[in-house]
């Protein structure tokens, strides 16, 4: 069944049967293997997407449902020549990662935290993370990254 | 070099940022699911739906006839083939002189199933989903036997007709024990007071964030197999699969462990998928990938904890400690993974005289066979739940004796060192009383009186835990270790490779899985040799680049891994130092090397570091009659003994006496790593392990139904997982005692957290219920417990 969506600005063809989930499309149909399989139950946030800019889980949806959307994933949040995005300098500078495997759907989790509550407390930030485990970090760091991605995404936006 | 000298080296101690973020920040990274071979096929597993049954009869029939399907394996072809059991890494030997009971522990079922999960048949399809079809397929007929799954219900003989094993009819797997009993048993008898206290140390499921995954692949050109593997030590893995259960040359295997999201222990255990998937990629002559969904990795990663203990102190009249004796039983779950043997035991009993100058210890361990995953190295293994017992214990004598946490602790703190435990460790340098002065000013002891005024004045209960741990890291030497019964080396490996223009890579037996070994070793190589750090890459992980390693677990890396490049970097700077001379026609005794330059005693003459490695690989003016070319050095470090990491945590708690709910407020954690490379990498592994060992401590608890078996906490639905808004921000602190027996005077830091957090959580949570009569309760510490002991202690 063919899908057409935009994934990372370029419009993309998918062609799969129809109870294919979008993170698999995504990742063994267009190879963007950014995306992570966390679990089976919609809990890990491993395979957050930006959907028409809103953070969702794409094992929690069809392809099929997506058509006609536009889909960002890690691979697509940096600069053409690969300059990070702010809330990827800041998951870096404060060392909001360690095995790398939650940090796509983290990243893209605080993008879009920091779009709709850009004065979040950090008390908001621990609560709006609840969709997103790291089993690494103990996410004090990743607070930190999100605080700090948020001042600069303010301030790019200025 | 000294450990003196390296930590005064330009790099060490700066929080470098890492080298690998950029690629896991930009979906760069690459695990082995991401991984796609040519013509790649599927396998998916046919696993029991019974804890304890046997397999009457399997009819692979309709799923051979399967759409896709390329081939069906059952344990009768596993047999055909001579494919051994999984080892185990660890043998005990019980008090009567007996070895542990080792049962087969075979890669797919031989008659009957142990656990929820346990491998009964392998599909390998074309497609996943044509792999999952044919599996469901797959006839099994099970006559359904008594199943045991409690560690308690194992040790009283409770279930009748539920053994496990042949071998082990009533289920036990080994008695051992350490210690003196009759000098302890004698303290006893005439000591001014005991303080008695049991206790149960939760079965936890570890859950890293990626699933245990694998690709098996085969090349009939040239009869090698290539395994890629979400693992923690490959060249273990590759040892353990070809010696000992398939009976190949290790030449013609080449594990690779890539990007690993997140293992904890989980991932150091040889498991029969990765033998399954390498076995039948020569006999399918494909490439074939498994990857774990999460239900399946509740139900068959090798789970941890699991202990009932019994636990008594006998003091004088002042609360001095005079011995301790305790028996606890420990489960092992339905076969003994790779070192399941040696977590609650070797790991366990002796790290239990703690940081007090006890002068006798005794302990005794029975393990027992149940219908449960198997039980393993998980974030500390066995020194968690020494540190749980000891600590609670501790509090507990304090509270009998009406001493505070803190002066109990004091008054028996070890004060010199070195010091040789009752329990075969020597510490070689600690100092506790200053990592407990330190954590108490952070923790802003002087003001819990007033925070407990306001917590009173909302209703809620405050109370403050305390727990001074230690941990022995980097498990060694190896011949200490192997009288002890250990099967395989515990040194570990560093080849420092300088290319010709001065930039380097290092190849190191150590597996980084989220803890920065990519940047940390850098740190350590780019200070020794005076080059900027981005000038030098660590490759890990693969069996065909790297000569040879033992892998990460045990908090080893820094002290073993980086010890070993150390070695190397002694040779690299040995031989560099010969053609430096020979440059500068000098005599080799008159050259420093400091800051990436080459210079002669007493002159002016200098060269850098890359004009040295220019001629060791153009050698053109070089004394080819005394040396040779090159400039790669390979070393190996089997060190003298255990490090041993010390700190002092104190938790503060505000629990809802109507609800049961704990929160913590405040988590004060002052740790002694010894030398520190680099400080933002270490804070990040205590944040990590705090959140684990908080975790067990407040809400992580794997349950098996008592009766059926079945796992009830099989899903994140079930099992709960630590989320963001669970803590506070955590304050750390750091002392240093340099670790005195490696160059580097490292200690490590990656499960200090997990093994000193969870009796400060519940010391605290108690402190704070004192006033309502609460004596005690198990872990996790949920409303419902809570609440449920609020009640308990009205009545």
């Amino acid at each position: 069944m063919p899908v057409q969506f935009t994934v990372n600005g370029r419009p993309a063809s998918v062609d799969a049967p129809a109870n294919t989930l979008l993170v698999h499309a995504l990742r063994e149909h267009l190879h963007l293997t950014g995306t992570h399989v966390g679990c089976d139950t919609s809990q890990c946030g491993a395979c957050t997407v930006l959907l028409d800019g809103r953070a969702i889980k794409s094992c929690a949806m069809l392809a099929v449902q997506a058509e006609g959307c536009e889909i960002t994933t890690i691979e697509g949040l940096a600069t053409a020549d690969g300059g990070m995005h702010p809330m990827q300098a800041a998951f870096k500078e404060c060392h909001g990662l360690q095995c790398g495997f939650c940090t796509p759907g983290m990243v893209l989790s605080a993008v879009d935290l920091v779009k709709r509550y850009p004065g979040a407390s950090e008390a908001e930030i621990r609560a709006l993370l609840d969709g997103n485990m790291c089993r690494c970090t103990g996410y004090q760091n990743i607070v930190k990254a999100v605080q700090q991605g948020q001042q600069a995404m303010a301030a790019s936006a200025a | 070099m000294g450990a003196s000298d390296f930590s005064k080296l330009p790099h060490i101690g700066e929080s470098v940022r890492r080298k690998e973020d950029y690629r896991f920040l930009t979906g760069a990274g690459q695990y082995t699911d991401d991984i796609v071979l040519a013509a790649q096929s599927f396998a998916v597993f046919v696993r029991s739906p019974h804890a304890h049954a046997k397999v009457v009869s399997i009819n692979t029939d309709a799923a051979k006839a399967a759409p896709g399907v390329i081939g069906v394996f059952t344990g009768a072809d596993v047999a055909a083939d001579n494919i051994n059991g999984l080892p185990c890494g660890w043998l005990i030997t019980s008090t009567n002189g007996e070895p542990m009971k080792e049962p087969p522990h075979p890669i797919l079922a031989q008659g009957k199933v142990r656990y929820v999960g346990d491998g009964v048949a392998m599909v390998v399809a074309e497609t996943l989903q044509q792999a999952r079809d044919a599996a469901e397929r797959v006839e099994v007929d099970y006559d359904v036997l008594p199943a045991v799954v409690n560690v308690q219900d194992a040790a009283a003989g409770a279930v009748a007709g539920a053994g496990l094993h042949d071998i082990a009819e009533d289920n036990h797997c080994f008695k051992w024990a350490i210690g003196d009993k009759g000098a302890v048993d004698a303290v006893f008898a005439n000591a001014a007071h005991v303080t008695k206290l049991d206790l149960v140390n939760n079965r936890l499921i570890p859950n890293a964030m990626e699933p245990r995954a694998a690709i098996g692949s085969y090349n009939r050109g040239t009869d090698e197999y290539t395994l890629y593997v979400s693992n923690q030590n490959p060249h273990v893995e590759r040892l353990l699969m070809t010696a000992f259960v398939m009976g190949l040359p290790e030449h013609k295997v080449r594990v690779i462990a890539p990007d690993v999201g997140g293992g904890f222990g989980s991932k150091i255990f040889l498991y029969a998928e990765d033998v399954c998937l390498t076995w039948a990629s020569k006999k399918l002559n494909r490439n074939i990938k498994w990857v774990a969904d999460r239900s399946e990795s509740f139900l068959t990663d090798a789970h941890g904890r699991d202990h009932a203990s019994h636990a008594e102190m006998a003091m004088d009249a002042s609360g001095k400690f005079l011995a301790m004796r305790v028996h606890t039983d420990a489960n092992v779950g339905a076969y003994l993974s790779t070192f399941a043997s040696a977590v609650p035991t070797i790991l366990y009993a002796t790290l239990l005289a703690g940081q007090y100058s006890t002068p006798q210890v005794y302990v005794e361990v029975d393990t027992w066979f149940t219908n449960t995953s198997p039980v393993d190295a998980y974030r500390g293994a066995g020194r968690p739940e020494a540190t749980y017992l000891l600590e609670r214990l501790v509090s507990r004598c304090a509270w009998d004796m009406g001493l505070s946490q803190d002066d109990i602790r004091k008054r028996n703190f070890i004060t010199s060192f070195p010091y040789q435990t009752p329990v075969a460790l020597q510490y070689d340098v600690g100092d506790y009383h200053a990592c407990m002065t330190q954590s108490q000013e952070l923790a802003d002891v002087a003001g819990f009186a007033a925070r407990r005024v306001a917590s009173e004045a909302k209703g809620l209960k405050r109370g403050m835990g305390y727990s001074s741990y230690i941990e022995a890291c980097g498990i060694a030497p190896s011949n200490i270790a192997g009288a002890l019964g250990a099967r395989a080396g515990l040194f570990e490996c560093g080849e420092v490779r300088v290319h010709p223009t001065g930039s380097v890579t290092v190849f190191t037996g150590s597996h980084s899985h989220g803890q920065g070994h990519e940047t940390t070793f850098a740190q350590v190589v780019a200070a020794r040799l005076g080059i900027p750090v981005e000038n030098v890459d660590i490759v890990h992980g693969d069996t065909g680049r790297v000569p040879f390693g033992m892998g990460t677990y045990g908090s080893r890396s820094i002290s073993v891994g980086g010890a070993a490049l150390m070695k190397a970097l002694d040779k690299i700077e040995a031989k560099a130092k010969k053609i430096a001379a020979h440059l500068m026609e000098a005599s080799d005794a008159d050259i420093d090397f400091a800051g990436g330059e080459f210079t002669v005693k007493g002159t002016d003459k200098k060269i850098p570091f890359a004009q040295v490695s220019l001629a060791a690989y153009v050698p053109h003016n070089y004394p080819l009659d005394k040396l040779e070319p090159g400039l790669n050095e390979t070393a190996f470090y089997d060190p003298t003994n255990f490090t041993f990491p010390a700190g002092t945590y104190i938790c503060e708690v505000e629990v809802d006496p109507q609800t049961g709910v704990v929160r913590v407020d405040r988590f004060t954690a002052v740790d002694d790593f010894g030398t520190i490379i680099n400080p933002m990498i270490v804070e990040g592994q205590v944040h990590g392990g705090l959140v684990q060992g908080i975790g067990q401590a407040l809400m992580e608890n794997c349950v098996y139904d008592r009766e059926t078996g079945q796992l009830l906490t099989g899903s994140y639905m079930d099992y709960a997982m630590p989320r963001a808004d669970d803590f506070p921000q955590f304050k750390l602190g750091h002392v240093c005692t340099p670790c005195t027996h490696n160059p580097l005077g490292t200690k490590g830091c990656g499960e200090a957290g997990a093994i000193g957090s969870p009796p400060a959580v519940i010391n605290a949570v108690l402190d704070a219920l004192a006033p309502l009569g609460v004596k005690d309760f198990d872990m996790p510490a949920t409303p419902h417990r809570v609440w449920q002991a609020i009640q308990n202690a009205k009545t």
